[in-house]
């Protein structure tokens, strides 16, 4: 498969022996037993950590890691899609050691160091129910003695973290982050499945103890940071999960015969494909050169971001309903790679807000262009 | 979307200033009023000459016959600049379709007879390839050239011919021999448009631009030197422009588009209430046009970095003149919305503001783009056979 850009020979080996290992390990006659229970995605995770030891692709060397960056969750994440197994590392890598790394303190060092060698996986709790996908409309509230109450909404592999990270307003009204054990006094936690198979929690918080993280002022830009960055790999999981479904229904409709004739000889059907192709090539295109962008200033960085979600949005959709509708019932069953793929695309089309959302902040991108200076 | 390096900001500025000081009011004018897909050759030719005299007017080409040798990104800055800056819209035919076919087929007399006039401007080409029976299915096409001593004697017509009215030299393809499959008994002609025979009509568009024409063939005898390749071999020569890409790029035309429609959408909703509903909308579509553009932008960005090092994507001409010229007719679409009221007027574009009531000449290009741009998609391959192609592709790699 394509990669998503020009890959260094590091990225190269990481990506082909990560495919590899998925293939043997993870292959989709077994994705199902991984998702069983939150705790069946072990096996996935202790490979991830020991066999392959990429955990800490992306982190600091001095906590163990191998120095990388975004582009590494790129790469890897790319790979993860066309397994249809994006989580818990999408969730605890991206978002979770990403926000660790940038709340510098001996107990986050230590915490980063246990993410790479796989004991430990981070996940943030940040949006609430009525919130939709605003991080800033915060009820969850941090007391002064240091516990915590309020609610968090649908928080992805919530069920798999050994920390949540839980954005809550002090008394002061300053959003903040807390830290927060699964199992800690006043923890009412449901684990709930969603549309993809993987697994998240709503949790609900009352007076539940913390432990402090750095003190880092309002979180809320570097929430939106770590959104971004989470969103940009997201995109590279889709395009994953994009190829596979492309591969799959290329092989399908040259085998599968109607009215006497591989139903490829039809024009509808190529088109269709054709459709599916241009779909893909614009995300992968835009994923990679959105990569490109990141260090830029917040408003350039979240238009990039906005611009590329939109665009893997649309790609999604098509992609995912195009390789349903060629396969024809095959499609709707849960027998076939196609149907799981198309689940998650449909999740990945409304991450964080989909089209309508990511839309918006590029009319606002544009308003603020025309606004007099 | 990515910043500049130095070295890309000093060529920017090198282009802004030769753009400064080359492209005047009256050839900026005739870019912004180009309402077709091209501007008019009486308008278009000073600035070729200028690119020319520049050493840029054959940028992708290889350097020993004149190309610049230019990155990805600074064909891109090129491109972007000249299109913001309104230079006028080149016509193709010689620059982008009949010179890589020479290169890539041409003895080296043809080389030197036919490639230094293009570069410095002063040859202006035409493309007779469709006929009134011969659109999609191009291979069926019935002009005759018979053999007669040293001459080919030519029988027939070409339509569709952009441009025709000021070329003085075409590309054809002509039959020249009826037996075997179709494709296999086309040849690929070059010549002179003032031969004796050759008659043009033009072809008035719904926009009421003057841009096509039909061109009839009445025995008229071209030297046997015409030919490009060997004799029967054309329809491997035109393959060879379809599936080599030879950097035409949409995107800084529409990104040019893009901030000329931001502009009119202000000033057309000046005196409209903030909240206006048809306001809001528009600016959903600019902003959504914009993410378009964006994905496009990077596509192309990709596909010409990979040409350059030598990575030629199967598809990717196809993909890209899909994906262009859809794009190129979304935004005439949310132009036309933009321009409002005004936009059901038709004048000559110098006319609209020459009066004491005056009309807004934006409103006028967007309604003839619009229309003109209908073609977008029928034009070097109707997108259906563009998907076709793509798909044949896709269902015979994988």
């Amino acid at each position: 498969m394509d990669p998503i850009f020009a890959l260094d020979d590091t990225q190269a080996l990481l990506q082909s022996s990560l495919q590899r290992w998925l293939q043997d390990n993870a292959p989709f006659e077994r994705r199902a037993a991984l998702l069983t229970t939150p705790g069946a995605v072990q096996p996935l995770w202790t490979g991830l950590a020991q066999q392959l030891g990429l955990l800490g692709a992306a982190l600091p060397e001095a906590v163990g890691g191998q120095g990388g960056s975004l582009a590494d969750h790129l790469v890897i994440l790319q790979a993860l899609g066309q397994s249809l197994l994006p989580e818990p590392y999408s969730a605890c890598l991206v978002t979770g050691a990403g926000l660790l790394q940038r709340l510098p303190s001996a107990a986050t060092q230590a915490l980063l160091a246990g993410v790479a060698d796989g004991a430990v996986r981070p996940v943030l709790a940040a949006l609430e129910p009525g919130a939709r996908h605003d991080l800033a409309q915060v009820a969850t509230t941090l007391h002064a003695d240091g516990t915590l109450s309020g609610r968090k909404a649908l928080v992805r592999a919530a069920p798999q973290a050994t920390h949540w990270l839980v954005s809550a307003r002090d008394a002061a009204g300053t959003l903040r982050l807390a830290q927060v054990r699964p199992g800690a006094p006043g923890v009412t936690q449901r684990d709930v499945r969603l549309a993809d198979g993987s697994w998240a929690a709503e949790l609900a918080f009352d007076r539940t103890p913390t432990e402090p993280l750095p003190d880092v002022g309002d979180v809320l830009p570097l929430l939106q940071q770590v959104a971004d960055e989470a969103l940009l790999a997201t995109g590279a999981e889709a395009v994953g999960v994009m190829q596979c479904l492309l591969r799959d229904t290329l092989d399908y409709v040259r085998q599968r015969k109607q009215f006497g004739v591989a139903i490829a000889s039809f024009q509808v059907t190529q088109h269709r494909l054709a459709d599916m192709h241009m779909a893909l090539l614009q995300a992968r295109a835009l994923v990679a050169a959105t990569l490109a962008a990141m260090d830029q200033p917040a408003a350039e960085r979240g238009r990039a971001v906005a611009t590329c979600q939109v665009q893997v949005a649309r790609s999604a959709r098509t992609v995912g309903q195009s390789a349903v509708q060629l396969h024809g019932g095959m499609g709707m069953t849960e027998e076939l790679a196609i149907g799981h793929g198309f689940q998650r695309l449909t999740l990945i089309e409304h991450h964080q807000g989909g089209l309508a959302v990511h839309l918006q902040r590029v009319v606002r991108w544009q308003a603020m262009q025309s606004a007099p200076v | 979307m990515t910043t500049l390096t130095p070295a890309d900001t000093a060529f920017r500025d090198e282009v802004r200033q030769f753009l400064a000081t080359s492209l005047t009011p009256a050839m900026r004018l005739a870019g912004r009023r180009t309402a077709g897909i091209f501007t008019d050759a009486p308008d278009s030719r000073p600035w070729f000459r200028a690119l020319a005299a520049r050493g840029w007017s054959v940028p992708h080409w290889p350097v020993e016959w004149g190309g610049t040798g230019w990155t990805a990104r600074q064909h891109d800055i090129f491109a972007s600049e000249c299109a913001a800056a309104h230079a006028p819209a080149l016509a193709p035919q010689g620059v982008r379709m009949v010179a890589p076919v020479v290169l890539a087929y041409g003895t080296p007399e043809q080389k030197q007879r036919w490639l230094p006039a293009i570069r410095n401007g002063d040859d202006y080409w035409c493309q007779g390839y469709s006929e009134p029976g011969s659109g999609s299915d191009l291979a069926s096409l019935q002009c005759r050239a018979v053999r007669d001593g040293d001459h080919y004697v030519i029988n027939g017509t070409k339509i569709w011919t952009t441009h025709a009215q000021w070329a003085n030299r075409i590309f054809c393809l002509v039959r020249t021999s009826t037996t075997g499959k179709p494709q296999q008994g086309i040849s690929f002609l070059l010549f002179d448009m003032d031969l004796p025979g050759i008659t043009v009509r033009p072809i008035i568009s719904i926009s009421g631009d003057h841009e096509l024409n039909q061109v009839f063939f009445d025995d008229v005898r071209v030297p046997a030197s015409a030919l490009l390749g060997q004799e029967n071999q054309g329809w491997t020569i035109a393959k060879y422009l379809l599936v080599h890409e030879r950097g035409g790029t949409y995107t800084p035309a529409l990104r040019a588009r893009l901030l000329r429609m931001q502009a009119m959408a202000t000033a057309a909703f000046a005196s409209r209430p903030a909240d206006d509903a048809e306001r809001q909308a528009v600016a959903t579509g600019l902003a959504d046009a914009q993410c378009r553009v964006d994905a496009l932008h990077a596509l192309e960005q990709q596909v010409l970095a990979d040409r350059i090092r030598g990575v030629d994507h199967p598809v990717a001409p196809n993909v890209g003149k899909l994906l262009g010229t859809e794009l190129r007719q979304h935004l005439t679409e949310l132009a036309v919305t933009i321009a409002g009221p005004y936009a059901a007027a038709r004048l000559p574009a110098g006319e609209a503001g020459a009066h004491a009531l005056a009309l807004p000449e934006d409103a006028l290009w967007a309604m003839g783009t619009y229309l003109n741009d209908r073609a977008a998609s029928i034009y070097a391959g109707t997108n259906e056979v563009q998907r076709n192609l793509i798909a044949q592709h896709l269902l015979a790699a994988h």
